[in-house]
């Protein structure tokens, strides 16, 4: 089994409890279990009375549900952060280069570090973007970094998410219910802290304003109520004191962006959209679109608002171009990349194929273009059916799916039916890249709730878990 | 402020009020209902309150015959009734729920629960009916003094008092015009004992009969109680004091294209400061009433129109 051979974030090897995890073990071992009960029943009320729900697609309309949250911390100590955030920076840093490069000179296709099929035939490349410059050369403002740990501890990049990273209201939502719930930890371990997330984004929202205005005004921009994502997009505005707008709520009038008020048109600087490249404009993307604005790319183009993340930055996160990623650290920063890439496997690429379906049962297969755990194939934990089914969708469109191993992700005691037991985690931390790249310590800890599952994805029954950064 | 905002603070405010009104309306006619009538009174007690907030027809279309609990159902659980009280409390929440960023905690957690635990009631309903009328005006107390105590005086909030005191308006104006309906058919005798119990239930209806008491030191005779409900500025619920605070709250927020709805919302509060309770009942209190309520309609129609329309250009 996959769990057995997993690192554990609280336990070393021999059952002994690690340093970074004493403090929290000796007050998790004198706390009543039935005090933790109750605890954790008052979380899912409090959880439900503000509302901290999504919803779920595909089940009836309307349907909002609970993201699991769990009450054991997990805990990183701050040499640990250290690294990470330097990997995270610098990953992100190549990141932004390899957009801008993209949508100008091109120069890493030129120099044959990327096969230029791989970039220019994707769908998530935009040639409307081509030749547009951006403030400050910035594209993906807000990244969220996926990031794994796997059985000695090594961390690994699983993925990048740079078109709208979402579940940064869970990471401060669980740190407002931990500090709730339990206040006697913080005064126990010194915690960094993370509510200052709302700042640090419009700062840097606002640094990548339209050149010469003083006092940007920043919208974000939602495809309303019925997104899964609604209660995020309401909680940020809020925090940030900023207009929640609709598609409706905005018109493009000679190149300008402006909203409907109830005093009459204001003009817009910067959307934080919330909503995908296909929707935004009409007139240029989907024509069917009722989210987006007609001529907004135009006034965008124009310079006269900021779109951020920008249009087309899925051309650097899609999990075809991931392979690739810590060749551009090599390239546009001439670095060593300070995080890995896990192993991947491209199926258009011949032997690759042929290895992945000599060995499906050993690994994860991923759809290229899929979100949110959806597509995916965990073969180890697939029946032979399943296995036999996936094969030949892999045969039909190879182009479409990578392969990795498949990674012991780390695993946290967490509270399950039975008690306390090992779940798999991952972690987000969330990276803002304006005037300067900044980043809250820790990000989003997902868990697989599931026993020995490896997917932590909301819509696939994963929940959440407090980040403690500890300085 | 976004138009869009607006609206959705308008409407929750607006279905919190309804469903407050919906609440103190049933309670009444409950009340009635308890009193040794015949049968045949009680429903046309309650056909008159269908009536009054048009939902007879809906009503008929669903029961065949109108008993208090028919009723009760339809108005106060029924979520395929978009005028129940359940439907109001949705609405209110689903419209808070679009803003809730501009709301503070405190009110949107307050909306919130309040929908949860009506859902919860809804599966249910029990048989202390009183208790869930209870409910509904606490939690309608509740919402206004959340407002009241959390939020910044802006524009937000002055669009959240512009819904309530317009929805009051109206619905206080139809409390009244209910007694109208149910006294039409029959003509019955001004100054019985069932006319002293339905113009007292009246009056409890709009937490009005111990003001009563105090402000007249007398027996209830129906040219006070109009005039109470009416014309006095010192009653929370009268037509003079609602009105007062809708002009109060749409010269807040006036526009570059709100001066006639400022005007007319003016013009009305005039007529009902000068105004004399001879010359309402001269025209007829029901007369006067329907013209109220078609003057309340056009305030609310072009407080749309000028601030809240945000689909169009």
């Amino acid at each position: 089994m996959v769990e057995t051979r997993a690192y554990d974030e609280m336990h070393g090897t021999a059952g002994d409890v690690r340093e970074h995890y004493r403090a929290f073990a000796d007050w998790l071992a004198n706390t009543p279990r039935d005090r933790l009960t109750q605890k954790r029943a008052e979380a899912d009320s409090l959880f439900h009375r503000v509302g901290i729900t999504f919803a779920v697609y595909g089940e009836e309309a309307g349907t909002e549900r609970l993201i699991p949250f769990d009450i054991v911390p997990r805990i990183i100590p701050a040499q640990e952060w250290r690294q990470l955030a330097a990997g995270v920076r610098q990953r992100v840093r190549a990141l932004n280069a390899f957009i801008a490069d993209i949508y100008h000179e091109q120069e890493i296709l030129a120099a044959g570090r990327v096969p230029p099929e791989q970039v220019l035939c994707n769908q998530a490349y935009r040639p409307e973007m081509q030749g547009i410059d951006v403030p400050g050369g910035i594209y993906a403002h807000i990244a969220g970094i996926d990031v794994v740990r796997a059985g000695r501890g090594e961390f690994y990049v699983l993925e990048d998410n740079l078109r709208v990273p979402s579940g940064v209201s869970y990471m401060l939502e669980d740190r407002r219910m931990m500090m709730r719930l339990f206040p006697e930890l913080f005064a126990r371990h010194s915690i960094a802290p993370v509510e200052h997330y709302p700042d640090l984004l419009l700062e840097n929202l606002r640094s990548v304003a339209p050149a010469g205005l003083t006092d940007p005004t920043v919208v974000l921009l939602t495809p309303g109520a019925n997104n899964s994502a609604y209660f995020e997009h309401a909680f940020l505005a809020q925090q940030m004191g900023i207009e929640l707008v609709e598609g409706q709520d905005l018109f493009v009038d000679d190149e300008y962006l402006y909203m409907r008020t109830t005093q009459g048109p204001q003009r817009v600087d910067v959307i934080y959209r919330r909503i995908d490249d296909d929707f935004l404009d009409p007139l240029v993307f989907r024509p069917d679109s009722l989210l987006g604005v007609p001529g907004l790319l135009a006034a965008y183009r124009a310079g006269r608002v900021t779109i951020a993340n920008a249009i087309g930055t899925g051309v650097a996160d899609d999990k075809s171009i991931y392979p690739y990623v810590p060749e551009m650290v090599r390239f546009y920063l001439g670095e060593e990349p300070l995080l890995a890439n896990v192993p991947t496997y491209v199926l258009r690429r011949k032997p690759d194929l042929e290895y992945t379906l000599a060995n499906l049962a050993e690994l994860v297969v991923k759809e290229v273009h899929g979100a949110g755990g959806y597509g995916m194939l965990v073969g180890p934990a697939a029946t032979r059916e399943q296995l036999t089914a996936f094969r030949a969708r892999i045969l039909s469109a190879p182009e479409r799916y990578i392969a990795q191993p498949t990674l012991a992700l780390s695993s946290c005691p967490t509270f399950v039916e039975s008690g306390l037991a090992p779940r798999h985690i991952d972690l987000r931390p969330f990276v803002l890249s304006g005037r300067d790249i900044t980043l809250v310590p820790g990000g989003l800890t997902r868990v697989a709730l599931r026993a020995g599952s490896l997917v932590v994805n909301s819509s696939q029954g994963g929940g959440t878990k407090d980040t403690w950064v500890l300085e | 402020m976004l138009s869009r905002t607006a609206d959705h603070l308008y409407w929750m405010s607006r279905y919190i009020e309804r469903a407050e009104n919906l609440a103190r309306m049933l309670e009444v006619n409950y009340r009635m209902s308890l009193l040794p009538h015949d049968a045949q009174i009680v429903e046309r007690g309650w056909a008159a309150t269908l009536t009054i907030i048009g939902l007879l027809d809906a009503f008929r279309h669903r029961y065949q015959t109108v008993t208090p609990a028919n009723a009760i159902a339809f108005m106060a659980f029924d979520r395929d009734n978009p005028g129940s009280i359940y439907s109001c409390l949705r609405q209110a929440r689903e419209n808070a729920r679009a803003v809730r960023g501009t709301l503070t905690s405190e009110t949107w957690e307050m909306l919130n629960s309040t929908w949860l635990e009506m859902r919860v009631t809804a599966l249910r309903p029990g048989d202390e009916i009183a208790n869930f009328f209870e409910w509904v005006k606490d939690r309608s107390h509740l919402a206004r003094g959340v407002v009241q105590g959390t939020m910044l005086c802006d524009e937000a909030w002055h669009f959240i008092w512009l819904g309530t005191f317009l929805e009051r308006a109206d619905s206080t104006s139809r409390i009244l015009d209910v007694k109208y309906h149910l006294l039409l058919p029959h003509g019955e005798q001004a100054g019985g004992s069932a006319d002293y119990y339905q113009w007292s239930a009246l009056l409890h209806s709009v937490s009005a009969f111990e003001i009563y008491r105090r402000v007249y030191r007398d027996l209830i005779t129906p040219r006070r109680v109009a005039e109470l409900l009416v014309l006095r500025d010192d009653m929370p619920r009268s037509l003079r004091s609602c009105v007062s605070r809708v002009y109060g709250h749409l010269t807040a927020v006036r526009n570059a294209q709100s001066g006639e709805t400022e005007r007319r919302a003016g013009e009305l509060q005039a007529s009902l400061h000068f105004g004399r309770i001879e010359d309402i009942f001269a025209l007829g209190l029901h007369e006067y009433l329907v013209q109220f309520l078609g003057r309340i309609r056009d305030l609310g129609e072009r407080v749309a129109r000028d601030f809240l329309v945000s689909a169009t250009d």
